[in-house]
């Protein structure tokens, strides 16, 4: 049904003497919102850089509409890239910088003052033609960069981390606006972020890239609920990880210890053997904070409380010293619902909400991943 | 508040030094040179009353208007050729490392160490009819007999070049320096070409650097007096070197003083020249 737009396929990418793409391909359909998600580093914005012509591969090659672009200069590509901190011409106006690149295709005027008029309505900055960008608030240069980019008409708009340098609200507002303007435009928009908030809530597929390599690619609820390894657990969302012992094998089942509860789970689709370790993942909004008097769970106690808004966010410690997050939604029925520091609970969740991952000979996230992923979370 | 009383007396004193030394240093000698270039030549006192414009008059004595024409061709082929080896020089030094860069720099700077005086006479040594440039050419066979640099309107341009060419490279330097990678990059992504690109996005980012370079080379290359003295012969005179003649020679101040006020006014005209370029480019509030 979808065609694919644009394929790259056994890309790799050195800067002195490091590996930045290593062997990897992708490919992305006519139309879709793909985001390329990853901490910094891990080789998102070189892939995007490569797919603009700003940067040619080391190996492997681009096709786009299954013409090879691998070696072609950007002047010629018919991608348009959104920058990071916009990239306007200082010394142009709002109008002749969205209309340079209808100049440079040699339009007729009348044609690029219409143009131009138009997307510069699509943006909302009709009363700002006149102005120097130095005398735009960010928001305002965001919209041009965007405006002079897709008034090429491009196949496919390319976004290097476009919102990040925008406040948290202007950020969402950004975000929806852009949705708009890809359903409007139904231009492929290929998204580059850290954010794995944004990541979610805007893509069609995701990207997830750790050292210059794909970790999974699904949309944003494959994702979210099945990380394909512990890095894309960790890096999307938070999560907690349970040390789980396979117990009993059965057909399309397995028994696993957790905490010393005994779970019966659905059979993951990796090989499992008895005896094996694995981890049980479950976000924070899976799990059920139970009374201490009652029979299921795990004991713990409360060590943390964090009111926001529309849920409570607690940190339960269990007996074993390890510590879970649970995020629940308020229960408007009832009004005592809340917990104070040191309070003893249980801790459950409900079967079938886990997801299972094989122990990996995994090291724990770099500081660097873990700074990128604390990012990601504001 | 307490803090900004008791900075009260340094902010004073800083404020007393940059106003002094701007009315003293800059204005004042600035009002006595208009004054001098409006009084009479006398023989005793160097200049005397009547006021008159008889020194202004007089820069329009075809003689001096020649050499006034001839210096500004100098200094223009000076500043061109200042231009066109600076503006590739100091772009291909702003892409160069950043360790590297200070090390260029600091080579670009190290010439002022040395008197320009010495090292005008150090170029006087190589375009001589048996100097260094003339004798090697001959060894390799290149001419049979030497040729005449020296005292040549070419050996008056290479020598201002020579003295001048940091001051055009480092005003372009900071401008290269300030041209971000990414709106090159943005030119190319929306369809411009290597030229088109250099025509409508770099040339007008760095124009006021190169405003800034064409005024510190333009008017010092019309002043700069020892350059022909030493390498230009009798023929090849510079503005500076009427203004010079006019107050250690011919005793003439009104008229000096005349010459050197036309020099500052065009100054002023360049300057205000940048100040425009550089508004457009809103680098100052609009």
């Amino acid at each position: 049904m979808t065609k694919t737009l644009l394929s790259l396929s056994g890309i790799s990418k050195q800067f002195d003497g490091k590996t930045v793409l290593d062997e990897l391909s992708l490919k992305i359909d006519d139309g879709e919102f793909i985001t390329l998600l990853g901490p910094s580093g891990c080789g998102k914005t070189t892939l995007l850089r490569m797919m603009a012509g700003f940067e040619l591969p080391d190996q492997g090659s681009v096709t786009l509409s299954g013409v090879d672009i691998t070696q072609m200069p950007p002047e010629t590509r018919p991608l348009n890239t959104v920058f990071q901190n916009y990239a306007l011409f200082p010394h142009m106006s709002v109008f002749d910088n969205v209309a340079y690149g209808l100049k440079m295709e040699k339009r007729p005027k009348a044609e690029i003052r219409e143009r131009v008029e138009e997307v510069l309505a699509m943006v909302q900055l009709e009363d700002f033609a006149g102005r120097k960008p130095h005398q735009l608030s960010g928001g305002q240069q965001q919209r041009v960069a965007i405006a002079r980019a897709v008034v090429k008409r491009p196949k496919m708009l390319l976004l290097d981390e476009p919102l990040s340098a925008l406040d948290y609200k202007l950020r969402r507002t950004m975000q929806v606006e852009l949705k708009r303007l890809q359903r409007e435009l139904g231009i492929t928009f290929v998204f580059v972020t850290h954010d794995q908030e944004e990541a979610l809530s805007m893509s069609d597929r995701i990207v997830v890239l750790k050292d210059g390599c794909i970790q999974q690619l699904g949309t944003p609820r494959e994702v979210y609920e099945r990380p394909a390894n512990v890095f894309t657990a960790r890096f999307v969302g938070q999560t907690n990880f349970f040390p789980g012992r396979v117990t009993r094998i059965e057909e399309g089942r397995i028994t696993v210890d957790v905490f010393g509860l005994t779970r019966v789970l659905g059979k993951p689709s990796f090989r499992v053997a008895m005896n094996q370790s694995l981890h049980v993942l479950l976000r924070p909004e899976d799990i059920r904070v139970l009374a201490p008097d009652d029979n299921e769970g795990v004991a713990g106690k409360i060590v943390e409380r964090n009111y926001k808004g529309s849920t409570l966010d607690s940190v339960i410690e269990l007996e074993d010293g390890s510590q879970v997050m649970a995020s629940e939604f308020f229960d408007e029925d009832d009004p005592t619902f809340d917990y104070s520091i040191g309070e003893p609970v249980r801790v459950s969740w409900v079967d079938g909400w886990e997801w299972l991952l094989a122990e990996e000979s995994d090291e724990p996230l770099t500081d660097e991943e873990e700074l990128a992923a604390d990012d990601a979370e504001h | 508040m307490m803090q900004s009383i008791k900075q009260q007396p340094f902010r004073a004193a800083v404020l007393l030094l940059v106003w002094g030394w701007l009315l003293f240093l800059v204005l004042a000698p600035n009002l006595l040179v208009l004054g001098a270039s409006v009084m009479t030549r006398n023989p005793g006192t160097f200049i005397s009353l009547p006021l008159n414009l008889d020194a202004y008059r007089q820069l329009f004595n075809p003689l001096y208007l020649e050499v006034f024409l001839h210096s500004l061709y100098m200094a223009t082929m000076t500043t061109l050729a200042c231009l066109l080896i600076g503006y590739p020089f100091a772009w291909a030094l702003s892409r160069v490392e950043k360790r590297r860069q200070m090390l260029l720099i600091f080579l670009l700077i190290v010439p002022f160490w040395t008197n320009s005086l010495v090292r005008t006479y150090a170029l006087k040594l190589i375009l001589a009819t048996n100097g260094l440039l003339n004798s090697a050419l001959m060894s390799l066979g290149v001419i049979d007999e030497p040729l005449q640099l020296l005292y040549t309107e070419g050996a008056v341009i290479v020598g201002l070049v020579y003295l001048l060419l940091p001051f055009m490279i480092l005003p372009l330097y900071s401008v290269f320096e300030d041209l971000r990678q990414d709106v090159l990059l943005a030119s190319h992504d929306l369809g411009a070409g290597r030229f088109a690109t250099f025509k409508n996005v770099i040339v007008p980012l760095t124009l006021p650097g190169v405003l800034a370079g064409v005024m510190l080379v333009l008017l010092p290359a019309m002043g700069l007096f020892f350059v022909p003295d030493i390498l230009g012969g009798s023929r090849n005179l510079l503005v500076g070197n009427v203004i010079k003649n006019q107050f250690l020679d011919a005793r003439n101040w009104p008229f000096g003083a005349a010459a050197s006020i036309v020099l500052t006014v065009t100054m002023a005209l360049l300057m205000f020249a940048h100040r425009l370029s550089k508004r457009r480019l809103g680098e100052e509030g609009a």
